[in-house]
């Protein structure tokens, strides 16, 4: 069987075209055959022993890894959301402390200030009245004097004019002018 | 060769034999295209059909390699 | 054709594809090393350094050729958790194996010089077998006989049954040729193109810049579909799979 088939092979490429399609050529089929077979096997074996769970194993591995990772992401966004929460709760409380401790302050303000108008309110009513009574005082003693300044002027000019310096008449005429 | 009433018959055959390929190309040609009209109306459901896609063109194609392989087989086997 | 001496096209676009052995000799026997078994240990190497010594580290933040491993995984993982349900999930090593077997291949086959193992039928035909034969049998052990009512219609009126169990079966049975041929078919026709082109460039002289340019962007649709192709084979082995196992049918 293969000696008429190899021949046509043998014969080289010169003669390709005339023995006719090397695709036809059944003597290279047993040939063809088991080394394909042995390919088909060596491969396989190489697949299903060391390629393929290799890969599957590094891919399951990183699958694993990409959903920890993502877990661990959504943990921390978690715990940031958390702190985040916290630092608002602090801010709000410290505001509100903040505006305690104003208020207070402010009242504590207008207590002294109250107490310090009152004070002065108090020191200017007794000055006021103080000067009131000097006032009166100085006006009084004004008055006298004017009272007495007329009495004089009046004597002078009743001895002058030649009359009586009557110091009863001249008084009561002063006092009456005065109240004129 | 000259005056060779078979040698000429084979070729005459194998070249009618190739067209054959024509109706392959019509085919695969109407798969393609009606494969592009169909995915320009529906773009998202293209990607799913691309195996239907290939596996039509695989059997339009195989027929036309068949009148091929006539012609092949006419040139060197008969 | 290209070998007669009067065409200026020096164009073996199969050439590519033969089988050699790698230290000499004509005989291929089935133990011989040839350059698939070359091709096919670069995949299992490039495998290796690609989920094993990139994934030894285990970071869980990680480096570049780790979080192409663990895309790979997931890629996988995903399409077999959404189309086969999950009761299939335990066949994704399976899965697994199979689509990096066939995007390797696919990929390195791209490289200049280098053989694409998956653009011989023996191959992708193993491939498919593989596949056919462990759902219809994995079907079976789950479901019993009762894998059979994949068969028979039963949302259709009772005159078409028959028909259209006639028909499920046919199309039950060309499974493993259309999944087989199409990765095949695409990866040969891919690569014999390019060859064509290279032809072209060797004729053509100064006007070669053209089919150098046209081998680029040819080279850039061919690494979409060796992409393509894998995953497209990939997700035929998942939907066959949920048919195996019984879980969410439309």
């Amino acid at each position: 069987m293969a000696t008429t088939a190899t021949e046509a092979v043998a014969t080289g490429a010169e003669h390709a075209e005339k023995t006719g399609l090397p695709q036809l050529d059944f003597a290279t089929f047993p040939n063809q055959i088991f080394w394909l077979a042995v390919t088909l096997v060596i491969i396989y074996l190489v697949l299903t022993r060391v390629a393929l769970p290799r890969i599957g194993a590094v891919l399951a591995e990183r699958s694993g890894t990409i959903t920890n990772d993502l877990a661990a992401a959504e943990e921390f966004k978690q715990k940031a959301v958390q702190a985040e929460r916290a630092y608002n709760d602090a801010l709000t409380m410290a505001r509100g402390e903040a505006a305690k401790i104003v208020a207070s302050a402010k009242a504590d303000i207008q207590k002294d200030l109250d107490k310090a108008i009152a004070k002065a309110d108090a020191d200017i009513a007794a000055k006021a009245v103080e000067s009131e009574a000097k006032i009166t005082e100085i006006k009084a003693g004004a008055l006298d004097a004017i009272t007495e300044v007329a009495k004089d002027t009046a004597r002078e000019l009743v001895i002058a004019l030649g009359g009586k310096a009557d110091a009863k008449s001249i008084t009561a005429a002063v006092a009456a002018r005065l109240k004129g | 060769m000259e005056g060779d009433i078979a040698q000429m018959g084979k070729f005459i055959g194998a070249g009618l034999a190739t067209i054959g390929l024509g109706g392959a190309g019509i085919g695969v040609g109407h798969i393609a295209g009606n494969f592009l009209a169909g995915a320009l109306r529906n773009p998202s459901a293209a990607p799913g059909q691309m195996a239907n896609l290939f596996v039509g063109i695989a059997f339009a194609e195989a027929l036309g390699i068949f009148s091929f392989l006539i012609a092949l087989l006419l040139l060197f086997a008969v | 054709m290209a070998g007669e001496e009067t065409s200026k096209l020096n164009i073996h676009p199969m050439e590519q594809f033969i089988v050699k052995p790698l230290f000499g000799g004509d005989t291929i026997h089935w133990y011989t090393p040839t350059n698939v078994t070359l091709w096919m240990g670069i995949a299992v190497l490039v495998m290796i350094a690609l989920l094993v010594l990139g994934t030894s580290r285990r970071s869980i933040i990680p480096s570049r050729l780790q979080s192409v491993g663990e895309m790979l995984y997931g890629f996988i993982h995903n399409m077999v958790e959404e189309v086969t349900g999950h009761d299939g999930i335990k066949y994704f090593p399976y899965v697994m194996t199979l689509f990096m077997f066939v995007v390797l291949a696919n990929l390195l086959g791209l490289i200049p010089m280098a053989f694409a193992t998956t653009s011989h039928f023996a191959v992708t035909a193993t491939l498919a077998m593989l596949v056919f034969l462990s759902v219809t049998i994995l079907g079976f052990a789950k479901q019993g006989i009762g894998f059979l009512g994949m068969f028979w219609v039963s949302s259709a009126p009772l005159v078409l049954r028959p028909v259209l169990a006639l028909i499920e079966i046919i199309s039950y049975f060309v499974r493993p040729l259309s999944h087989s041929i199409r990765l095949g078919g695409n990866v040969m026709a891919g690569h014999a193109v390019i060859k064509v082109f290279a032809g072209f460039a060797g004729a053509l002289g100064v006007a070669s810049v053209v089919p150098i340019l046209s081998i680029a962007a040819i080279y850039g649709l061919e690494l979409l579909v060796a992409v393509v192709q894998a995953y497209v084979f990939t997700i035929l082995t998942c939907v066959y799979l949920r048919d195996a196992v019984g879980g969410a049918h439309h």
